[in-house]
């Protein structure tokens, strides 16, 4: 019995190996500063840099929820409808004429994102609907019901303060948004890494059954999960709509596709059970990076699109997924 | 005996009669009521749909999914936009240059799918990035020219019954015959219910995959084709929504996401339901704005109805994947 016990560390040793796909993309992170440094010099200066790291920050908050979702072998194609909704909803309370209300904004965005997530939870866990398609039809719905509450227009309100603070200022020369974000990685590694919760999550996406069959409430972990994506999700729309200072339509329409990228060019499977939040950070930096050096060339969007793409693909044909095809 | 086959096909049945039910409800709301004109209107826009959603069902069925269905028809279309401007042979190359396009892509995707072991949800995700990149490159706003004898020719009626609908029909008959009848049908099939066992059978995988994208593809080359006859320009921003409703589409016509369960009747039944639901919205008054949450509505319903199994299963541990 002792004996058993013993060996369990032996086991998450290779935690501490660096994946693969990790330094893949973190060398793919020098080559794009490598570039960028010859292309434009300026790139290279602190506060160019800094810039960048507070742009991925969002990023990479939002990206937090996805990779726990990706984890159980989910997917959430909500973003981009739940970052607006938040964001909508937060400017609106925040810019109730009673000062009361007003203050509840962010805790009222909060909700709005974990209700979210409970909803795409419950359909996932309880429902055992597919959950690309289930995110994707409650995308929709979201989308048409804010797009029918703004009657079209761009919605009016304010922008609470604090998410201002958050994602515009800077303490001691840093970005607080970077700031923050690193609280998050360090949150959620922990979570992953020293939490009953962490591994539950990585064994659900392993194998369901097991996890039932060792009397581990699965759909509660499941829902749990989509609910603290959904939370993620609402932060990053609240920092984003402070970024902005505003909340627009179609505001996170453009976060899909990165969300999804950073998480897996940062070698978590997308079939779950394997990966982590390090890796997702590291694919968020290469994707801002990507993305701001394609904008300094001053590439039409055309092109900005198939070199995204192109590079992403080579990189995943890079790593080739070992999906066991037997 | 009947009671069985009638279970064994509700999934294909139910769609079927809320289909007719809309249909004719659609026809009574009609300013117009039933004419060639109406339901020329109401099938040229169906076709758009059963086009676009064959060319995700052939990726479903083999156990994919394709996210960059939007993007081919896309590219497609905005290649018809420049390429079927012209009359006689050029006009012939052109459409071969069309639905050429839409193989290619959806080959390249079943070469990355396959070949490159990429899961289909992120590959199709990077390759449809480069075929809208593409498609944008070639038509930054939208425009063009397409021969208009022609697009007469695709879009009004033949006598009483609209091209579109022939075009339907015979589309639906070739692949029925061909998911039915012959060695590549069936391994389609095979190798969407069970890899394992097709691969055993002698099915090769990678080639039947490959097939399936490329096959797709044509589709989507074709439902590129349609909407330049449909709407005489080529246009880069059409892709989301396509392949939106692309999925939507197949879910309502009662194809499984898990792959190897669905056939043609089916995918064409579901993409006339979901256009005629958004057509009916069109006319009951419904605010135009808010129509993206009536898509989602029906697609949320159409899946949650196909989890009412869930009910009669009995052993608990066969909720779980795995």
């Amino acid at each position: 019995m002792t004996q058993s016990i013993k060996t369990l560390p032996r086991l998450s040793l290779s935690r501490y190996a660096i994946d693969p796909a990790i330094f893949l993309v973190a060398t793919g992170c020098i080559v794009l500063l490598v570039i960028g440094g010859i292309v434009y010099p300026s790139f290279l200066s602190p506060g160019y840099l800094l810039q960048q790291l507070q742009i991925a920050s969002f990023l990479g908050v939002i990206a937090a929820g996805a990779t726990l979702v990706i984890l159980l072998g989910y997917i959430d194609l909500s973003v981009p409808s739940a970052i607006t909704a938040v964001a909508v909803l937060t400017t609106t309370v925040g810019g109730s004429s009673n000062p009361e209300i007003a203050v509840l904004a962010i805790p009222v965005g909060l909700v709005g994102g974990a209700l979210i997530g409970l909803i795409n939870g419950i359909g996932v866990a309880i429902f055992r609907l597919p959950s690309m398609v289930w995110t994707l039809a409650i995308n929709s719905m979201l989308m048409g019901a804010l797009v029918f509450f703004t009657g079209g227009f761009k919605p009016r309100g304010v922008t609470p303060p604090l998410s201002i603070t958050l994602a515009l200022d800077r303490t001691l020369g840093i970005p607080n948004a970077f700031l923050f974000w690193i609280a998050v990685i360090l949150g959620v590694s922990l979570l992953l890494r020293r939490t009953i919760y962490g591994r539950y999550v990585f064994a659900t996406g392993n194998s369901e059954k097991a996890v039932f069959l060792s009397g581990i409430r699965v759909r509660l972990v499941t829902v749990l999960t989509f609910v603290a994506a959904g939370v993620f999700t609402a932060i990053g729309a609240i920092l984003l709509a402070g970024y902005a200072n505003q909340a627009y339509q179609g505001m996170g329409d453009t976060y899909l596709m990165p969300v999804i990228t950073a998480v897996v060019i940062g070698g978590t499977s997308i079939l779950g059970g394997c990966g982590s939040y390090a890796g997702t950070v590291v694919g968020a930096l290469f994707i801002t990076l990507l993305s701001s050096i394609l904008s300094v060339l001053q590439m039409p969007e055309a092109f900005r699109q198939i070199v995204f793409g192109a590079i992403i693909l080579t990189m995943l044909l890079m790593r080739r997924f070992d999906r066991s095809n037997r | 005996m009947t009671f069985d086959s009638l279970r064994r096909n509700l999934r294909f049945l139910i769609p079927a009669v809320a289909f007719a039910v809309l249909f004719v409800i659609y026809i009574n709301t009609h300013p117009r009521g039933f004419s060639t004109y109406v339901v020329t209107i109401w099938a040229n826009q169906g076709a758009l749909l059963v086009f676009a959603a064959f060319a995700q069902f052939f990726v479903v069925l083999v156990r994919g999914i394709d996210l960059s269905v939007g993007a081919m028809i896309a590219l497609s279309n905005v290649v018809a936009s420049y390429a079927i401007a012209g009359d006689g042979a050029s006009l012939w190359f052109g459409i071969l240059a069309v639905l050429g396009t839409g193989l290619a892509c959806g080959f390249a995707n079943g070469l990355v799918v396959a070949l490159g072991r990429i899961p289909p949800i992120v590959a199709t995700l990077a390759t449809g990035a480069v075929y809208s990149g593409s498609a944008l490159f070639l038509r930054p706003t939208p425009g063009g020219d397409v021969n208009s004898d022609l697009s007469d020719a695709m879009t009004y009626a033949i006598g009483p019954v609209p091209t579109s609908l022939v075009l339907i029909a015979a589309i639906v008959v070739v692949f029925a015959v061909m998911l039915r009848y012959t060695a590549f049908g069936l391994s389609l099939y095979g190798v969407g219910s069970s890899e394992h066992s097709a691969a055993l059978t002698g099915i090769s995988l990678i080639k039947t995959r490959i097939a399936a994208h490329a096959l797709g593809g044509l589709c989507a080359g074709v439902a590129g084709f349609y909407i330049s006859m449909v709407t005489l320009t080529g246009d880069a921003g059409i892709g989301p929504t396509y392949t939106l409703n692309s999925i939507a589409a197949i879910v309502l016509g009662g194809i499984s996401l898990g792959g190897g369960i669905g056939g043609p009747f089916g995918v064409v039944v579901g993409a006339l339901l979901l256009k005629t639901v958004a057509a009916l919205m069109f006319f009951s008054g419904l605010p135009p704005l808010a129509q993206p949450f009536f898509e989602g509505l029906i697609l949320a319903l159409a899946i949650t109805l196909g989890s009412l199994g869930l009910l009669r299963v009995r052993n608990r541990l066969k909720l779980f994947a795995q």
